[in-house]
């Protein structure tokens, strides 16, 4: 598959660099909104208008724009989108306006839609941009829905405002509260790495399905995050090629 | 020949003791609570306590056998979890909430971390904050048989007067474990006696508290208050055997006179100035999350590094 089509950047979005699972990008709106399964829904499809649209501008105005000026200018196209999108949502649905409350303006600093102007709607035609910005806002859609539905499920009985659960059923509080969007967060991750994993045993070529980290941290060497707690390596290995070195000699 | 040297490496000299003697210790110290509990809430305080201690073990067991990993349920940590959590418990509420707790301490504050030893946290409050957090309604509703209305830790709270007697005895109402002092101060003196905990962390904590409250309830030294705030609540249970986990407390000798007085002041802060009256789990958990960063500060020096270059 053509890696700028439209399909493949579809699947790129919603399975292979899932934002929210895959990426760990914008977890503040995730962490934050999914009460309930229609805020995720209501706060994964605003996200998704304000990425495919401003994806599409910068990635036209990306030969005008000067790139030492380029994040201040890609932060005033998110912004007036995101106004734009806060005014639709003001105006026609304002019980998803009340719910998301200050997390539709933060839509502006969302790593995910900087992030994607900054790594492909800057670099990239104006087409493929604009899918690229579809296929992450409905991946963040469909995580942010899931982790939503699940919280609900469990901690009010029901999703979409149908009773899911028998009537006995008394619901687990602290899964609308923010301890519980961890827990529901870190299963999903955990089962999105299983699948991962079984898919490696069987065979399959999984490599391309990236993961936010990809092996322990003893063996990570392309994060800082391992370096800061087991170091390098690196010196002790110059050391021992150096011993080498002057054996040889 | 018979006076062949036998040579092994250290360590030479070893301790009898084994976690699951340790465990077997500590059970046997939380009877006297236990006993009490059951003797001052009726039968379905001991069918709680039972159905929780065995969720935990039960939970312990099929997660390492589904986990292919050594069953350790014989240590009897599972066993010390299920009896602390039952103990904090309301004594109406329905056995569901015990297995439910006991489920989510075993899993995921114990086992999901890498089991004993690993925890960050202590399980069995771990769990009871989660139920907390969850089960408001259920977890602070005291009323059973035996007692209605408020419990003291409240009612003092709400400026009424507390029967202290009543308080250090234990016929009043609260979780199952923690309404009698002296059958908890009992139980923590066989483990001072057997050396398995010492007065380090539950001393500073008992001391650390009282000053607290001496300084900011605008009390003074009133020591009608000062008792009643002593043996009402989770203070005794918490400090005596919560606090004092082997996991989950700091190492150091000065890092666990800190932790005394971190939980002192926390508690004395959730009880004075709180929304509720009662703040020993919030106060310990919260520690507990601190000990990595208190050890960090009271590593002591090996002998030989620091002081002055001459």
């Amino acid at each position: 598959m053509n890696s700028n089509s439209a399909g493949e950047r579809l699947y790129n979005g919603i399975v292979k660099e899932n934002p929210t699972l895959v990426l760990m990008l914008g977890m503040c709106p995730t962490l934050a909104v999914t009460t309930s399964a229609m805020n995720g829904l209501g706060m994964g499809l605003t996200t998704t208008v304000v990425l495919a649209l401003s994806n599409a501008i910068i990635s036209l105005l990306r030969n005008i724009i000067p790139d030492k000026v380029r994040i201040p200018a890609f932060i005033v196209i998110i912004a007036s989108f995101v106004t734009v999108v806060e005014m639709v949502l003001q105006a026609y649905l304002p019980f998803l306006y009340s719910a998301l409350g200050i997390y539709i303006p933060l839509i502006v600093v969302n790593c995910i839609i900087l992030g994607r102007a900054e790594s492909y709607a800057s670099k990239n035609a104006v087409l493929p941009s604009l899918f690229d910005g579809i296929g992450m806002g409905l991946g963040f859609s469909a995580a942010l829905t899931v982790i939503g539905a699940v919280r609900e499920i469990l901690g009010a009985g029901e999703v979409f405002g149908f009773h899911f659960m028998p009537a006995s059923y008394v619901p687990f509080s602290i899964f609308v509260m923010a301890p519980g969007a961890f827990f529901v967060l870190a299963c999903l991750t955990a089962i999105q790495n299983k699948v991962k994993i079984i898919g490696e045993k069987k065979g399959k070529d999984m490599s391309k399905i990236q993961s936010g980290c990809n092996s322990d941290c003893m063996n990570c060497s392309d994060s800082g995050c391992s370096k800061r707690f087991y170091g390098t390596g690196e010196p002790e290995v110059t050391e021992k090629e150096s011993h080498t070195e002057e054996e040889v000699k | 020949m018979s006076d062949l040297m036998k040579v092994s490496s250290n360590p030479h000299i070893r301790s009898k003791a084994t976690t699951g003697s340790i465990m077997g210790a500590v059970v046997l110290a939380l009877l006297p609570a236990t006993f009490f509990g059951v003797y001052n809430f009726g039968l379905h305080a001991l069918i709680l306590i039972l159905v929780t201690v065995a969720s935990t073990v039960l939970t312990e067991y099929i997660y390492e056998l589904l986990m292919k990993k050594t069953i350790t349920v014989g240590d009897l940590s599972a066993t010390v979890t299920g009896l602390l959590l039952a103990l904090n418990l309301p004594p109406g509420a329905p056995l569901w909430i015990g297995v439910v707790g006991g489920i989510f301490a075993i899993l995921v504050v114990k086992m999901l971390f890498g089991g004993l030893g690993q925890n960050f946290m202590n399980p069995a409050l771990g769990a009871r904050c989660f139920l907390l957090i969850s089960f408001a309604s259920i977890m602070t509703n005291f009323d059973c048989d035996a007692y209605t209305g408020a419990t003291p830790l409240t009612a003092l709270k709400a400026g009424e007067s507390v029967n202290v007697m009543d308080m250090i005895l234990g016929h009043t109402g609260g979780t199952i474990g923690e309404t009698s002092m002296i059958a908890i101060v009992l139980g923590a003196c066989i483990l001072i006696m057997l050396d398995i905990i010492d007065l380090r962390i539950p001393g500073t904590y008992i001391v650390s508290f009282v000053i607290f409250i001496v300084l900011f309830s605008g009390r003074g030294f009133d020591s009608a208050y000062i008792s009643a705030q002593l043996a009402g609540g989770g203070l005794m249970l918490g400090a005596f055997f919560m606090a004092t986990d082997y996991v989950t407390r700091p190492i150091t000798k000065w890092g666990q006179y800190l932790f005394g007085i971190f939980l002192g002041i926390m508690t004395g802060i959730f009880r004075l100035f709180g929304p509720g009256a009662e703040g020993v789990s919030y106060a310990i958990i919260i520690g507990n999350l601190l000990v990595p960063l208190i050890e960090k500060v009271t590593l002591p020096k090996a002998f030989g590094k620091g002081g002055e270059r001459v």
